[in-house]
């Protein structure tokens, strides 16, 4: 894909796109440019304890352009895994196949998690607050819940003991709030140095990457404070899409717009995994059907 | 001395009615891969009710068995649709209290891992490096806090998971019932060895496993029953014979939406079959009614 130029609705991505989303007078939409971002934040040879969702699909085009040796490493215990398309889950076999090995859940988060070994812990989350916290439990009361969210999964372990914690969201205001109804896994709890006095091993979310701008928590505070606006987002955008009156850096930045080889690799990797995922393969009645 | 304990090699049905029973301590497990759908269904065709049902990803197969109310409790520590969205059977179970109300007991994943481990240890809990400041640790009276007897940095406890009944897919066993898998093995060792009893569906029965040495063999005299059940993972995926069906991950979140369309499903799919063989055949035709 060489020329970006024009053509934007007609090559816009693959999420569904709501006016908002196609950045303006550039072709790429909101959310690859929040996956290009976050994608440029990961360093050839760092080891990363990947997400699904978001955190994967940035992780992996890292992999594909820049950090050609960053290992990935999954919570269902494949190591070094360089997957030809993107895992619908957690424990596709793509993983497995192509890591450099697998081992079981158990000793991933006891040898290789807590065991120190993890330069970045690479989370996304339903919901973040004002000093990092990620809730992905509940929103409501815990026991009457208004929404009951999927849990906890490895991240709280992940936000504690890896050196350093990315965070990717979508951002809007009830994504994006003041307070949570439920820490699920810490940032750094009510700021300052609050996350500092339970002696922590890793140090924590050192940055936030959304749709619309990167986040980076300030560094007495460790409140979340713009630190990059994406191209053709406002002041007021983000506000918007931010509960709390958020604060902007001395010097915001803007964000470089996606390369042509960033774009071209990652709507390579969407298509491929696009196609992989809507085969149905239910296995022939007739007996194992072995593939080859 | 009794004789050894050998796994009898026997139809599924017969082995769920020998060896799961009303008010049991349930773990299905298998993390994305190998999950022991065909169990699952036929514990919901001999309608067991009342079962506190352990894993890691409840998933489809514990989405189905909720819906079905077969649990009154429910231990995990990610609730969610791998790659698709929410499990709207568990939501409604946790919300509503549809079709019986659902207790839940919430771990994240390094908790309910290091869980499986005690109880395969046989020791009454584990130690871990987990929860700080996470507020799962006040809705569980099973996250608790110890001060290291050597050191005296306070660390996590969690009690050991030692369920009455553990059933896990495999890809093969031999005609002695030692059984043989690999790929992404998740907990399923720790929690087969954690258990009282265990049941293992398998792909395929061979003379000889050729297992290589430190490949993940479970000897027949650690469990109770091996049945042959081809494609018995499916939705999930057995690693060498089959992939994951991700199409049917996502028709699952149309099924599963609404009390009528999943009881409908229910119906034709698992109650009006007699056996998983006779599920498959079903399953294809409805599959091919959605993709036609």
């Amino acid at each position: 894909m060489s020329n970006l130029a024009g053509n934007s609705v007609e090559r816009s991505g693959p999420q569904g796109e709501s006016s908002r989303s196609l950045a303006a007078a550039a072709d790429f939409t909101t959310t690859e440019m929040m996956t290009i971002a976050a994608s440029r934040l990961l360093k050839n040879n760092s080891v990363c304890f990947v997400g699904i969702g978001l955190p994967s699909t940035a992780a992996n085009l890292a992999r594909l352009t820049h950090a050609p040796d960053v290992v990935l490493i999954y919570e269902s215990g494949p190591i070094g895994a360089k997957p030809h398309v993107l895992p619908l889950s957690i424990g596709d076999g793509d993983l497995a196949e192509t890591a450099d090995t697998v081992v079981s859940t158990p000793e991933i988060f006891r040898y290789w998690l807590q065991g120190g070994r993890i330069d970045v812990g690479f989370l996304g989350a339903a919901q973040i607050d004002r000093f990092a916290n990620i809730n992905t439990t509940v929103i409501g009361d815990y026991h009457h819940p208004k929404t009951r969210l999927p849990g906890a999964g490895g991240a709280p372990e992940i936000a504690s003991s890896a050196k350093e914690v990315f965070v990717i969201l979508k951002q809007t205001a009830r994504a994006v709030v003041e307070k949570l109804d439920f820490i699920t896994s810490i940032g750094f709890l009510d700021g300052g140095d609050a996350r500092d006095r339970l002696g922590f091993p890793g140090k924590g979310p050192v940055v936030v990457v959304t749709d619309l701008c990167i986040m980076e928590p300030d560094p007495q505070t460790k409140e979340l404070t713009v630190t990059s606006l994406h191209p053709g987002v406002s002041r007021e955008q983000v506000q918007a899409a931010t509960a709390w009156p958020i604060r902007f850096a001395v010097q915001v930045r803007q964000t470089p717009p996606p390369a042509p080889a960033e774009m071209e690799n990652l709507r390579d990797l969407e298509r491929r995994t696009a196609i992989a995922h809507q085969r149905s393969v239910t296995p022939a009645p007739s007996g194992p059907a072995r593939l080859d | 001395m009794p004789p050894a304990p050998y796994a009898a090699i026997t139809a599924l049905a017969d082995a769920v009615r020998s060896f799961i029973h009303d008010g049991d301590v349930v773990a299905m497990e298998g993390f994305t891969h190998l999950i022991p759908f065909a169990a699952g269904y036929e514990v919901i065709r001999q309608r067991l009710k009342n079962l506190t049902l352990v894993r890691m990803t409840p998933d489809v197969i514990y989405d189905q068995l909720i819906g079905a109310g077969c649990a009154s409790k429910l231990a995990f520590s990610w609730g969610g649709n791998p790659g698709v969205g929410s499990l709207h059977r568990l939501r409604d179970a946790v919300e509503h209290g549809w079709p019986v109300p659902l207790a839940i007991e919430e771990y994240s994943h390094a908790g309910l891992a290091n869980a499986y481990v005690a109880g395969a240890s046989n020791i009454p809990f584990a130690v871990l490096r987990a929860y700080t400041g996470s507020d799962l640790v006040k809705h569980s009276d099973r996250i608790r806090f110890i001060d290291c007897p050597f050191t005296g940095e306070t660390l996590a406890a969690v009690p050991a998971v030692q369920p009455d009944v553990t059933v896990i897919h495999a890809q093969k066993a031999d005609r002695k019932g030692n059984v043989l898998l690999w790929g992404i093995l998740g907990v399923q060792k720790e929690a087969a060895l954690a258990a009282k009893r265990c049941i293992v569906t398998v792909e395929e029965i061979v003379d000889d496993l050729q297992a290589p040495p430190n490949a993940c063999v479970l000897p027949s005299w650690t469990l109770s029953a091996v049945c042959c059940v081809p494609g018995g993972a499916h939705p999930s995926y057995a690693h060498g014979y089959y992939q994951r069906d991700n199409f049917f991950y996502q028709h699952w979140d149309n099924v599963s939406r609404t009390r009528e369309g999943f009881n409908d499903w229910l119906q034709r799919h698992v109650f009006d079959t007699g056996n998983f063989a006779e599920f498959r055949r079903v399953l294809d035709e409805s599959i091919t009614e959605q993709t036609r």
